[in-house]
């Protein structure tokens, strides 16, 4: 068998265009593939950067709520109704919200302000600059280094600016795991000076975040967060529930499979169409082969085997490119989001497949009908 | 008398149904020894090349039966018949049906790689064939850089490559000019024929009748005669 298979590595890739085309298309398809579903899971990945950086294992929130930052505040008595359930080793309280800062070079810029309980600073980020508990000095915010550092000026410690009329002054300089989706600059502070600085409504906690005392004790409290009309996420259920919020209420979702499914076509059209040309002109050689004495399932197998080097070799070409683009463009583009997941890597594997199903199953379907009759024929 | 190589018996074959139905072979027999050079001679249409495929396990008869070495060829399953052709016949095809994409070592070997021996050996075997035919010195040169009548000796070393009990030609000379296809079929004749082997040739090429040792004669599906004895032109005329 490996010498049949051989004569068919040798037929495919001897035909040099032909294989070249049917590398081009497939190669095509898996890049654009890839990039779409990088694009989108690093868009979700983004999107649920507050949860990440933060790292509380249960998130309680407003029912209502879809990602992180469009948190619905609630009242103080959930704080505490959080802490007396059994099972809870502690609850935080937790803010998230929108300010407008103001530089010295007189420039406002949105920015993304997140309060961290006073007492225990859950969440607190790791520390490039300066030292955590300059964060309790007067008018004290941290500021993250990322691709959005730059719109704030680059300050540095003891950097000044104002923060809707309050005087703000930067005492640290801090690196997170995921940079934010919006495009806004991210300042840390104390829960009780963003909620004295950014107005609000007339309750004030955005999330009370919950560190259980086991993992066996996360059903009980999630069932008496419900009771008292509050939803309580596990991190990955928080992370679950925006990216289903993306993919299935915003028309993101719906788009990036549109393009997705465009590029299974375009690839496959390509392919397909390739294939079934070079089968076609090597029919001859196929009834020839045949006279000869090969049995069908043979040429089958030689089919199966061009069609799968084909796409195997095609759609490592496809990941290796995207991979390189999406590292050139982080590169070259802090805020670029895109991300390769194995997930997305299988995705793109199981539709290269399917080309690779259909290319050949025209392939084997032409080769088989063929008599070698007709090869005396002419 | 030689070892009877093939026995066919009252062949039929006709191809078509109702008003469409046509008669390629009507009730033909024949025989063909070891050690012969037979050919089937005839004008476009007259079944020459169906009964070619019949005796060589290609096409199925409609009714009447092919002895090879005592066994009825058509008795065998689908898979059984492709071992048969694989291991008792060589083709030589009118349009040689190298695969350009090789080599012309790789295009000899395709036999012996079917019937699974090793990559390596079958190159080295096939070489040997090469070199039989005169083109040892052109092995690894691909088919398209040829000419019409070196391709046909490649053809022929692959034929010859499975050590085939039965060598059916289809037309070996249509491609080339006389000189060539003469030179070929001289060349076929003294050094591919031996005791243990028959040749079949379908051709209408009267200028290499002179090396056949027997001459069907076919029109209209039928053996209109058999002459014994390689024929001049002339004669033929």
């Amino acid at each position: 068998m490996k010498g049949i298979l051989k004569i068919a590595f040798k037929l495919l890739v001897n035909d040099k265009g032909k294989f070249a085309a049917l590398l081009v298309g497939i190669t095509f398809a898996v890049f654009l593939m890839v990039m779409m579903t990088s694009m989108f899971a690093g868009i979700l990945h983004r999107a649920s950067s507050t949860i990440i950086n933060i790292g509380a294992k249960i998130w309680v929130m407003d029912p209502a709520v879809n990602t992180p930052a469009n948190s619905i505040p609630m009242p103080g008595y959930v704080l505490d109704a959080a802490r007396s359930i059994n099972g809870v080793k502690y609850a935080v309280p937790f803010y998230s919200g929108a300010g407008l800062a103001k530089l010295r070079n007189g420039v406002y810029q949105a920015v993304t302000v997140v309060g961290l309980d006073d007492a225990s600073l859950l969440g607190r980020p790791d520390l490039l600059q300066g030292h955590i508990e300059d964060i309790y000095a007067e008018n004290s915010f941290i500021v993250v280094k990322d691709s959005e550092y730059p719109k704030l000026g680059s300050p540095g410690l003891g950097a000044e600016f104002e923060i809707n009329d309050n005087r703000g002054v930067i005492v640290g300089i801090a690196r997170v795991n995921v940079g934010s989706l919006f495009g806004t600059p991210t300042l840390y502070t104390t829960f009780y000076r963003a909620i004295q600085y950014i107005p609000s409504m007339r309750f004030t906690i955005s999330y009370v975040l919950i560190e259980p005392k086991s993992v066996a004790d996360i059903p009980h409290i999630k069932q008496q967060i419900q009771a008292l009309g509050y939803q309580a996420l596990t991190k990955d259920e928080f992370i679950h529930k925006v990216s289903q919020y993306y993919k299935y209420q915003t028309g993101l979702g719906i788009n990036v499979m549109i393009m997705t499914v465009i590029s299974f076509i375009v690839g496959l059209s390509i392919s397909g169409q390739t294939f079934y040309t070079f089968i076609l002109e090597n029919l001859e050689k196929f009834g020839a082969l045949k006279a000869i004495g090969a049995k069908g399932s043979e040429l089958v197998y030689m089919i199966l085997f061009q069609a799968t080097f084909t796409a195997l070799t095609g759609y490592g070409m496809g990941v290796g490119l995207a991979s390189l683009m999406i590292a050139f463009a982080k590169l070259r583009l802090p805020s670029y989001a895109a991300m390769i997941t194995y997930t997305n890597l299988g995705f793109a594997f199981v539709m290269v497949l399917i080309i690779a199903a259909i290319s050949s199953y025209i392939g084997v379907r032409k080769v088989l009908r063929i008599e070698p009759f007709d090869i005396f024929r002419g | 008398m030689a070892n009877l190589a093939v026995k066919a018996d009252k062949l039929v074959k006709w191809f078509g149904e109702g008003e469409a139905k046509t008669y390629a072979v009507r009730d033909v027999s024949f025989e063909a020894y070891f050690g012969e050079m037979l050919y089937i001679e005839g004008p476009s249409g007259s079944g020459k090349t169906t009964l070619l495929s019949i005796i060589s396990g290609i096409l199925r008869p409609n009714s009447g039966t092919v002895t090879v070495e005592g066994k009825d060829i058509w008795n065998l399953s689908a898979d059984q018949i492709a071992d048969f052709r694989l291991n008792k016949v060589g083709f030589v095809f009118q349009d040689y049906h190298l695969f350009p994409k090789l080599t012309t070592l790789e295009n000899a070997a395709i036999p012996l790689i079917l019937k699974r021996v090793d990559w390596n050996a079958s190159l080295n075997m096939a070489a040997k064939y090469l070199e039989i035919v005169g083109l040892k010195d052109r092995a690894q040169l691909p088919p398209v850089k040829l000419s019409g009548g070196e391709q046909q000796r490649v053809a022929i070393a692959r034929a010859i490559a499975s050590s085939p009990d039965l060598m059916i030609f289809d037309e070996p000379t249509a491609s080339l000019d006389g000189e060539t296809g003469r030179r070929i079929v001289d060349f076929v004749k003294k050094n591919i024929l031996n005791e243990s082997r028959c040749i079949v040739i379908v051709t209408h090429d009267s200028r290499i009748f002179e090396y056949a040792d027997r001459i069907i004669k076919m029109a209209d599906g039928k053996i209109t005669g058999i002459v014994t004895g390689g024929l001049r032109e002339a004669e033929c005329l």
